[in-house]
Protein backbone atom coordinates (compact mmCIF):
# COMPACT_ATOMS: atom_id res chain seq x y z
CA UNK A 1 0.00 0.00 0.00
CA UNK A 2 1.27 3.19 -0.82
CA UNK A 3 1.45 6.42 1.47
CA UNK A 4 1.59 10.11 0.95
CA UNK A 5 4.81 10.94 2.15
CA UNK A 6 5.97 14.56 3.49
CA UNK A 7 9.50 16.40 2.67
CA UNK A 8 11.25 17.42 5.40
CA UNK A 9 14.31 19.68 6.14
CA UNK A 10 15.63 18.75 9.65
CA UNK A 11 18.41 20.72 11.21
CA UNK A 12 19.58 18.56 14.23
CA UNK A 13 21.87 19.59 17.01
CA UNK A 14 25.15 17.53 17.15
CA UNK A 15 27.21 17.60 19.87
CA UNK A 16 30.63 14.79 20.42
CA UNK A 17 30.64 15.66 24.20
CA UNK A 18 29.87 18.12 26.96
CA UNK A 19 33.26 19.74 25.80
CA UNK A 20 33.05 19.87 22.51
CA UNK A 21 31.14 22.59 20.26
CA UNK A 22 27.99 21.69 18.49
CA UNK A 23 26.09 22.71 15.70
CA UNK A 24 23.48 21.91 13.47
CA UNK A 25 23.35 19.14 11.19
CA UNK A 26 21.18 19.48 8.30
CA UNK A 27 18.71 16.17 6.77
CA UNK A 28 15.91 15.76 4.34
CA UNK A 29 13.67 13.48 5.39
CA UNK A 30 10.66 11.66 3.20
CA UNK A 31 8.38 10.66 5.91
CA UNK A 32 4.84 9.31 6.48
CA UNK A 33 2.45 11.00 8.13
CA UNK A 34 1.34 8.29 10.24
CA UNK A 35 5.15 7.93 11.57
CA UNK A 36 6.12 9.99 15.05
CA UNK A 37 9.10 12.43 15.98
CA UNK A 38 11.37 9.85 17.55
CA UNK A 39 10.66 6.72 14.49
CA UNK A 40 11.13 9.67 12.08
CA UNK A 41 14.70 10.22 14.28
CA UNK A 42 15.12 6.18 14.16
CA UNK A 43 14.75 5.79 10.52
CA UNK A 44 17.31 8.89 10.07
CA UNK A 45 19.42 6.34 12.27
CA UNK A 46 18.99 3.84 10.54
CA UNK A 47 20.72 5.20 7.30
CA UNK A 48 23.19 6.82 9.14
CA UNK A 49 24.59 3.88 10.47
CA UNK A 50 24.27 1.28 7.09
CA UNK A 51 26.53 4.92 5.30
CA UNK A 52 28.67 3.69 8.44
CA UNK A 53 28.07 7.49 9.98
CA UNK A 54 27.29 8.07 13.99
CA UNK A 55 24.01 7.80 14.49
CA UNK A 56 22.29 10.57 16.41
CA UNK A 57 22.36 10.20 20.25
CA UNK A 58 18.88 10.99 21.74
CA UNK A 59 16.66 9.78 24.93
CA UNK A 60 13.42 7.44 25.07
CA UNK A 61 12.06 4.89 26.93
CA UNK A 62 8.31 3.45 26.93
CA UNK A 63 6.91 6.11 23.52
CA UNK A 64 3.84 6.39 25.17
CA UNK A 65 4.22 9.51 27.40
CA UNK A 66 4.29 7.67 30.56
CA UNK A 67 8.23 7.63 31.09
CA UNK A 68 9.50 11.39 30.81
CA UNK A 69 12.75 9.83 28.91
CA UNK A 70 12.17 11.82 25.81
CA UNK A 71 12.24 15.21 25.37
CA UNK A 72 13.37 16.98 22.55
CA UNK A 73 12.89 21.28 22.09
CA UNK A 74 11.36 20.91 18.27
CA UNK A 75 11.46 24.90 16.91
CA UNK A 76 12.08 26.46 20.43
CA UNK A 77 9.18 24.33 22.09
CA UNK A 78 10.14 21.43 24.76
CA UNK A 79 8.12 18.13 22.75
CA UNK A 80 7.01 20.47 20.32
CA UNK A 81 4.12 22.35 19.21
CA UNK A 82 1.27 20.24 20.11
CA UNK A 83 0.40 20.74 23.94
CA UNK A 84 -0.04 18.11 26.67
CA UNK A 85 1.61 15.41 24.81
CA UNK A 86 5.64 13.97 25.32
CA UNK A 87 7.98 13.98 22.12
CA UNK A 88 7.23 10.50 21.93
CA UNK A 89 3.63 11.20 21.12
CA UNK A 90 4.33 13.66 18.90
CA UNK A 91 3.57 12.68 15.15
CA UNK A 92 4.69 14.06 11.88
CA UNK A 93 0.72 14.61 10.73
CA UNK A 94 1.16 18.21 12.91
CA UNK A 95 3.92 19.07 10.16
CA UNK A 96 3.30 20.35 6.89
CA UNK A 97 5.55 19.61 2.99
CA UNK A 98 8.32 21.45 3.01
CA UNK A 99 8.66 22.71 6.65
CA UNK A 100 12.41 23.05 8.14
CA UNK A 101 12.14 21.86 11.54
CA UNK A 102 14.80 22.39 14.35
CA UNK A 103 15.47 19.87 16.96
CA UNK A 104 17.66 21.01 19.98
CA UNK A 105 18.59 19.56 23.40
CA UNK A 106 16.95 20.99 26.61
CA UNK A 107 19.43 23.64 27.30
CA UNK A 108 20.49 24.30 30.99
CA UNK A 109 23.47 24.81 33.42
CA UNK A 110 22.29 22.08 35.33
CA UNK A 111 21.31 19.38 32.72
CA UNK A 112 24.88 19.28 30.41
CA UNK A 113 24.58 18.05 26.93
CA UNK A 114 25.75 14.09 27.05
CA UNK A 115 25.84 14.06 23.35
CA UNK A 116 23.62 15.43 20.60
CA UNK A 117 19.92 15.30 21.84
CA UNK A 118 20.81 13.46 25.32
CA UNK A 119 21.28 15.69 28.37
CA UNK A 120 22.61 14.90 31.79
CA UNK A 121 19.11 15.27 34.04
CA UNK A 122 20.66 13.82 36.97
CA UNK A 123 20.35 16.90 39.03
CA UNK A 124 16.09 15.99 39.18
CA UNK A 125 17.34 12.73 40.59
CA UNK A 126 18.96 15.25 43.55
CA UNK A 127 16.05 17.06 44.31
CA UNK A 128 14.27 13.88 44.43
CA UNK A 129 16.86 12.33 47.03
CA UNK A 130 16.44 15.19 49.36
CA UNK A 131 12.97 14.72 49.63
CA UNK A 132 10.90 13.44 47.26
CA UNK A 133 9.79 10.50 50.04
CA UNK A 134 7.52 9.48 52.55
CA UNK A 135 8.69 7.46 55.49
CA UNK A 136 6.41 4.05 55.49
CA UNK A 137 6.90 1.07 57.94
CA UNK A 138 7.63 -1.81 56.41
CA UNK A 139 6.21 -5.78 56.56
CA UNK A 140 2.55 -6.23 56.33
CA UNK A 141 0.81 -3.91 53.31
CA UNK A 142 -1.78 -1.09 55.00
CA UNK A 143 -5.02 -1.42 54.41
CA UNK A 144 -6.49 0.38 51.35
CA UNK A 145 -8.57 3.72 52.05
CA UNK A 146 -7.20 3.24 55.88
CA UNK A 147 -6.94 7.36 56.12
CA UNK A 148 -10.07 9.14 54.83
CA UNK A 149 -8.54 11.46 52.33
CA UNK A 150 -11.26 13.93 50.32
CA UNK A 151 -11.69 13.05 47.03
CA UNK A 152 -11.01 16.38 46.34
CA UNK A 153 -7.81 16.37 47.80
CA UNK A 154 -7.01 13.13 46.46
CA UNK A 155 -7.45 14.53 43.05
CA UNK A 156 -5.11 17.92 43.57
CA UNK A 157 -2.37 15.16 44.88
CA UNK A 158 -3.04 13.24 41.86
CA UNK A 159 -2.70 15.94 39.43
CA UNK A 160 0.54 16.92 40.77
CA UNK A 161 1.73 13.89 41.11
CA UNK A 162 0.99 13.29 37.26
CA UNK A 163 4.52 15.06 36.95
CA UNK A 164 6.67 12.74 35.41
CA UNK A 165 9.86 14.52 35.16
CA UNK A 166 10.62 14.82 31.94
CA UNK A 167 12.36 18.32 32.58
CA UNK A 168 10.32 20.23 29.83
CA UNK A 169 9.47 23.22 32.43
CA UNK A 170 13.32 23.33 32.94
CA UNK A 171 13.64 23.98 28.86
CA UNK A 172 10.63 25.87 28.60
CA UNK A 173 11.71 28.17 31.40
CA UNK A 174 13.60 31.43 30.50
CA UNK A 175 15.51 30.96 33.44
CA UNK A 176 15.93 27.41 33.67
CA UNK A 177 13.99 27.22 36.55
CA UNK A 178 12.97 23.73 38.03
CA UNK A 179 10.17 25.81 40.02
CA UNK A 180 7.64 23.23 38.41
CA UNK A 181 8.96 20.05 38.75
CA UNK A 182 9.93 20.38 42.67
CA UNK A 183 6.77 21.90 43.25
CA UNK A 184 4.67 19.73 41.76
CA UNK A 185 6.90 16.46 43.84
CA UNK A 186 6.46 18.79 47.00
CA UNK A 187 2.84 19.41 46.11
CA UNK A 188 2.11 15.24 45.74
CA UNK A 189 3.07 14.84 49.10
CA UNK A 190 2.23 17.85 51.02
CA UNK A 191 -1.33 17.59 50.04
CA UNK A 192 -1.98 13.60 51.80
CA UNK A 193 -1.43 12.67 55.07
CA UNK A 194 1.24 10.19 54.51
CA UNK A 195 3.30 12.95 53.40
CA UNK A 196 3.03 15.54 56.66
CA UNK A 197 6.05 13.95 58.47
CA UNK A 198 8.76 15.00 56.75
CA UNK A 199 6.16 18.36 55.36
CA UNK A 200 8.38 21.52 56.09
CA UNK A 201 11.58 19.46 56.07
CA UNK A 202 11.16 18.32 52.45
CA UNK A 203 10.11 21.37 51.47
CA UNK A 204 13.30 22.70 52.33
CA UNK A 205 15.84 20.66 51.45
CA UNK A 206 14.16 20.00 48.03
CA UNK A 207 15.00 23.33 47.12
CA UNK A 208 17.98 23.75 48.74
CA UNK A 209 19.50 21.04 46.56
CA UNK A 210 17.45 22.68 43.70
CA UNK A 211 19.38 25.72 44.32
CA UNK A 212 22.82 24.21 44.63
CA UNK A 213 22.51 22.86 41.11
CA UNK A 214 21.99 26.50 39.80
CA UNK A 215 18.74 26.36 38.25
CA UNK A 216 17.04 29.67 37.80
CA UNK A 217 14.39 31.50 39.83
CA UNK A 218 10.93 31.91 38.53
CA UNK A 219 9.47 34.76 36.97
CA UNK A 220 5.90 33.63 36.82
CA UNK A 221 6.03 34.01 33.23
CA UNK A 222 4.13 30.31 33.00
CA UNK A 223 5.79 28.92 30.29
CA UNK A 224 5.91 25.40 31.92
CA UNK A 225 2.79 24.42 32.39
CA UNK A 226 2.36 25.60 29.14
CA UNK A 227 5.09 23.09 27.58
CA UNK A 228 4.13 20.71 30.60
CA UNK A 229 3.22 17.18 28.87
CA UNK A 230 0.74 16.72 31.62
CA UNK A 231 -0.65 19.75 32.17
CA UNK A 232 0.94 20.51 35.85
CA UNK A 233 0.08 23.89 37.33
CA UNK A 234 1.70 26.45 38.35
CA UNK A 235 -0.85 26.49 41.76
CA UNK A 236 1.86 24.11 42.80
CA UNK A 237 4.24 26.29 42.55
CA UNK A 238 2.34 28.91 44.85
CA UNK A 239 1.59 25.88 46.74
CA UNK A 240 5.58 25.21 47.35
CA UNK A 241 6.35 28.87 47.85
CA UNK A 242 3.64 28.66 50.67
CA UNK A 243 5.14 25.82 51.95
CA UNK A 244 8.34 27.21 51.91
CA UNK A 245 7.44 30.17 54.05
CA UNK A 246 5.82 28.40 56.27
CA UNK A 247 8.79 25.53 56.60
CA UNK A 248 10.88 28.17 57.51
CA UNK A 249 8.88 30.01 59.96
CA UNK A 250 8.26 26.94 61.62
CA UNK A 251 10.98 24.27 61.58
CA UNK A 252 13.44 23.99 64.05
CA UNK A 253 16.13 24.65 61.65
CA UNK A 254 18.23 27.67 62.02
CA UNK A 255 21.13 27.38 60.00
CA UNK B 1 19.66 34.79 62.84
CA UNK B 2 21.12 33.54 59.36
CA UNK B 3 18.38 31.58 58.32
CA UNK B 4 16.76 34.70 57.76
CA UNK B 5 19.28 35.99 55.45
CA UNK B 6 19.71 32.33 53.53
CA UNK B 7 16.18 32.25 53.06
CA UNK B 8 16.04 35.67 51.53
CA UNK B 9 19.06 34.34 49.63
CA UNK B 10 17.29 31.05 48.16
CA UNK B 11 15.33 31.05 44.50
CA UNK B 12 12.12 31.39 46.52
CA UNK B 13 13.33 34.02 49.35
CA UNK B 14 14.79 36.32 46.18
CA UNK B 15 10.89 36.00 44.48
CA UNK B 16 9.75 36.71 48.01
CA UNK B 17 11.67 40.22 48.31
CA UNK B 18 10.86 41.30 44.70
CA UNK B 19 7.24 40.92 45.48
CA UNK B 20 6.80 42.45 48.81
CA UNK B 21 8.77 45.56 47.70
CA UNK B 22 6.33 45.30 44.32
CA UNK B 23 3.30 45.51 46.25
CA UNK B 24 4.87 48.52 48.52
CA UNK B 25 5.50 50.17 45.09
CA UNK B 26 2.46 49.70 44.22
CA UNK B 27 0.69 51.40 47.15
CA UNK B 28 3.49 53.91 46.40
CA UNK B 29 1.80 54.83 42.89
CA UNK B 30 -1.37 54.72 43.79
CA UNK B 31 -0.45 57.43 46.46
CA UNK B 32 1.26 59.43 43.73
CA UNK B 33 -1.08 59.13 41.34
CA UNK B 34 -3.43 61.03 43.57
CA UNK B 35 -1.45 63.63 44.15
CA UNK B 36 -0.48 64.33 40.79
CA UNK B 37 -4.59 64.65 39.83
CA UNK B 38 -3.99 67.94 41.43
CA UNK B 39 -2.26 69.11 38.31
CA UNK B 40 -5.68 68.75 36.59
CA UNK B 41 -7.14 71.28 39.30
CA UNK B 42 -5.15 74.21 37.80
CA UNK B 43 -2.23 75.96 39.19
CA UNK B 44 -3.45 76.72 43.01
CA UNK B 45 -4.53 73.10 43.91
CA UNK B 46 -1.42 72.15 42.84
CA UNK B 47 0.94 74.40 44.82
CA UNK B 48 -1.11 74.08 47.77
CA UNK B 49 -0.76 70.40 47.23
CA UNK B 50 2.94 70.83 46.88
CA UNK B 51 2.99 73.40 50.17
CA UNK B 52 0.92 70.91 51.67
CA UNK B 53 3.82 68.13 51.31
CA UNK B 54 5.88 70.91 52.44
CA UNK B 55 4.56 71.60 55.45
CA UNK B 56 4.49 67.46 56.68
CA UNK B 57 8.45 67.53 55.69
CA UNK B 58 9.62 65.78 58.30
CA UNK B 59 7.20 62.73 57.45
CA UNK B 60 7.80 62.83 54.37
CA UNK B 61 11.40 62.59 54.84
CA UNK B 62 11.11 59.17 56.75
CA UNK B 63 8.89 58.20 53.60
CA UNK B 64 11.31 59.03 51.24
CA UNK B 65 13.32 57.23 53.12
CA UNK B 66 11.86 53.74 53.42
CA UNK B 67 10.88 54.12 49.76
CA UNK B 68 14.23 54.91 48.35
CA UNK B 69 15.41 51.55 50.20
CA UNK B 70 12.18 49.38 48.78
CA UNK B 71 13.29 50.99 45.57
CA UNK B 72 17.00 50.26 45.38
CA UNK B 73 15.84 46.64 47.19
CA UNK B 74 13.97 45.99 44.00
CA UNK B 75 16.22 47.26 41.64
CA UNK B 76 18.74 45.63 42.77
CA UNK B 77 17.72 42.04 43.46
CA UNK B 78 15.63 42.11 40.22
CA UNK B 79 18.85 42.98 38.43
CA UNK B 80 20.60 39.92 40.79
CA UNK B 81 18.17 37.63 39.76
CA UNK B 82 18.37 38.66 35.92
CA UNK B 83 21.91 37.84 36.04
CA UNK B 84 21.42 34.53 37.69
CA UNK B 85 18.40 33.36 35.74
CA UNK B 86 21.00 34.43 32.25
CA UNK B 87 23.43 32.19 34.18
CA UNK B 88 20.94 28.78 34.41
CA UNK B 89 21.28 28.84 30.85
CA UNK B 90 24.81 29.53 29.27
CA UNK B 91 23.65 28.18 25.65
CA UNK B 92 20.77 29.58 24.48
CA UNK B 93 18.34 28.03 21.81
CA UNK B 94 18.51 28.93 18.55
CA UNK B 95 14.84 29.05 17.70
CA UNK B 96 13.15 31.44 20.54
CA UNK B 97 9.81 29.40 20.88
CA UNK B 98 9.38 32.32 24.02
CA UNK B 99 5.54 33.33 22.02
CA UNK B 100 4.33 30.54 22.04
CA UNK B 101 4.03 29.92 25.24
CA UNK B 102 4.24 32.84 27.03
CA UNK B 103 2.86 36.38 26.97
CA UNK B 104 4.63 39.87 26.70
CA UNK B 105 4.29 41.43 29.83
CA UNK B 106 6.21 38.51 32.00
CA UNK B 107 8.71 38.52 29.50
CA UNK B 108 9.64 41.79 29.09
CA UNK B 109 9.46 42.29 32.78
CA UNK B 110 13.36 42.81 33.35
CA UNK B 111 13.46 45.72 29.68
CA UNK B 112 10.42 47.54 30.62
CA UNK B 113 11.60 47.74 34.72
CA UNK B 114 15.01 48.75 33.02
CA UNK B 115 13.46 51.60 31.38
CA UNK B 116 11.62 52.54 34.21
CA UNK B 117 14.32 52.73 35.84
CA UNK B 118 16.24 55.61 33.71
CA UNK B 119 13.00 57.91 33.42
CA UNK B 120 12.92 57.55 37.14
CA UNK B 121 16.65 58.89 37.13
CA UNK B 122 15.53 61.83 34.99
CA UNK B 123 12.46 61.98 36.75
CA UNK B 124 13.94 62.27 39.94
CA UNK B 125 16.84 64.94 38.86
CA UNK B 126 13.98 67.33 36.71
CA UNK B 127 10.89 67.17 39.25
CA UNK B 128 11.77 65.75 42.81
CA UNK B 129 15.38 67.41 42.94
CA UNK B 130 13.64 70.72 41.82
CA UNK B 131 11.34 70.73 43.99
CA UNK B 132 13.31 69.97 47.08
CA UNK B 133 16.70 71.89 46.50
CA UNK B 134 15.71 75.12 44.95
CA UNK B 135 14.04 77.00 47.33
CA UNK B 136 9.56 77.28 48.47
CA UNK B 137 9.05 80.23 46.21
CA UNK B 138 8.75 78.64 43.06
CA UNK B 139 5.83 78.45 40.89
CA UNK B 140 5.82 74.32 41.06
CA UNK B 141 3.22 74.36 38.88
CA UNK B 142 4.88 76.34 36.27
CA UNK B 143 8.01 74.24 36.19
CA UNK B 144 6.07 71.10 35.72
CA UNK B 145 3.79 72.12 33.27
CA UNK B 146 6.64 73.55 30.85
CA UNK B 147 8.84 70.93 31.43
CA UNK B 148 5.03 68.66 29.64
CA UNK B 149 5.88 71.41 26.87
CA UNK B 150 9.15 70.07 26.20
CA UNK B 151 8.37 67.00 23.21
CA UNK B 152 11.42 65.05 24.26
CA UNK B 153 9.97 64.90 28.04
CA UNK B 154 6.64 64.39 27.12
CA UNK B 155 7.33 61.52 24.94
CA UNK B 156 9.72 60.00 27.22
CA UNK B 157 7.27 60.57 30.77
CA UNK B 158 4.16 59.03 28.38
CA UNK B 159 6.16 56.13 27.02
CA UNK B 160 7.97 55.04 30.53
CA UNK B 161 3.96 55.18 31.83
CA UNK B 162 3.02 52.57 29.33
CA UNK B 163 6.17 50.10 29.92
CA UNK B 164 5.64 50.74 33.44
CA UNK B 165 1.85 49.81 32.71
CA UNK B 166 3.46 46.50 30.96
CA UNK B 167 5.46 45.90 33.62
CA UNK B 168 2.55 46.02 36.78
CA UNK B 169 0.54 44.07 34.94
CA UNK B 170 3.20 40.89 34.84
CA UNK B 171 3.92 42.46 38.60
CA UNK B 172 0.58 42.24 40.26
CA UNK B 173 -0.54 38.49 39.63
CA UNK B 174 2.73 37.87 39.97
CA UNK B 175 3.45 38.91 43.19
CA UNK B 176 0.33 37.37 44.38
CA UNK B 177 1.36 34.10 42.76
CA UNK B 178 4.83 34.37 44.36
CA UNK B 179 3.16 34.98 48.21
CA UNK B 180 1.34 31.70 47.11
CA UNK B 181 -2.28 32.99 47.08
CA UNK B 182 -2.75 31.02 43.64
CA UNK B 183 -6.54 29.80 44.76
CA UNK B 184 -9.31 28.57 42.41
CA UNK B 185 -11.74 31.06 44.37
CA UNK B 186 -9.13 34.39 44.69
CA UNK B 187 -6.59 34.06 41.85
CA UNK B 188 -8.90 35.07 38.53
CA UNK B 189 -9.58 38.03 40.74
CA UNK B 190 -6.78 38.98 41.46
CA UNK B 191 -5.50 38.47 38.02
CA UNK B 192 -8.33 41.14 36.81
CA UNK B 193 -8.16 43.63 39.12
CA UNK B 194 -4.13 43.54 38.52
CA UNK B 195 -4.86 44.43 34.61
CA UNK B 196 -7.65 47.03 35.79
CA UNK B 197 -4.91 48.57 38.49
CA UNK B 198 -2.20 48.65 35.39
CA UNK B 199 -5.01 50.24 33.30
CA UNK B 200 -5.80 53.25 36.00
CA UNK B 201 -1.67 53.57 36.57
CA UNK B 202 -1.02 54.04 32.66
CA UNK B 203 -3.95 56.39 31.83
CA UNK B 204 -3.41 58.05 35.12
CA UNK B 205 -0.45 58.95 34.75
CA UNK B 206 0.03 59.04 30.81
CA UNK B 207 -2.96 61.32 30.20
CA UNK B 208 -0.86 63.90 31.69
CA UNK B 209 1.70 64.55 29.42
CA UNK B 210 -0.60 64.01 26.94
CA UNK B 211 -2.99 66.82 28.61
CA UNK B 212 -0.22 69.00 29.47
CA UNK B 213 1.59 69.16 26.08
CA UNK B 214 -1.41 69.40 23.78
CA UNK B 215 -3.28 71.91 25.61
CA UNK B 216 -0.83 73.12 27.53
CA UNK B 217 -3.04 73.24 30.84
CA UNK B 218 -5.42 75.82 29.72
Amino acid sequence: MEHKKINLTLKVWRQQNAQSKGSFTEYKVSVSPDSSFLEMLDDINNDLEKKNLEPITFESDCREGICGTCGLVINGQPHGPIPRIATCQLHMRNFKDGDIIYVEPFRAKAFPIIKDLMVDRSAMDRVMEAGGFISVNTLSVPDGNAIPIPKEIASEAMDAAQCIGCGACVAACKNASAMLFVSAKVSQFALLPQGQPERYKRVESMVKVMDEYGFGSCSNTYACEAECPKGVSVKNIARMNREYFMAKVKSQNVE
Amino acid sequence: MSWVWKSLNSSIGKKLVMAITGVALMLFLIIHLAGNMSLYGGKDAFNNYVRLLEHIKPFIRVIEVILASVFVFHIFNGTRLWIENKQARPQGYSVNGSRKNTDVFSRTAFITGSIVFIFLVIHLQTIWYKFNYSGSELDLYTITTEWFQVWWYAALYFISVLLLGFHLNHGFQSAFQTFGWNHKKYFPFIEKLGTVYALIMTIGFGSIPVYFFFFGGK
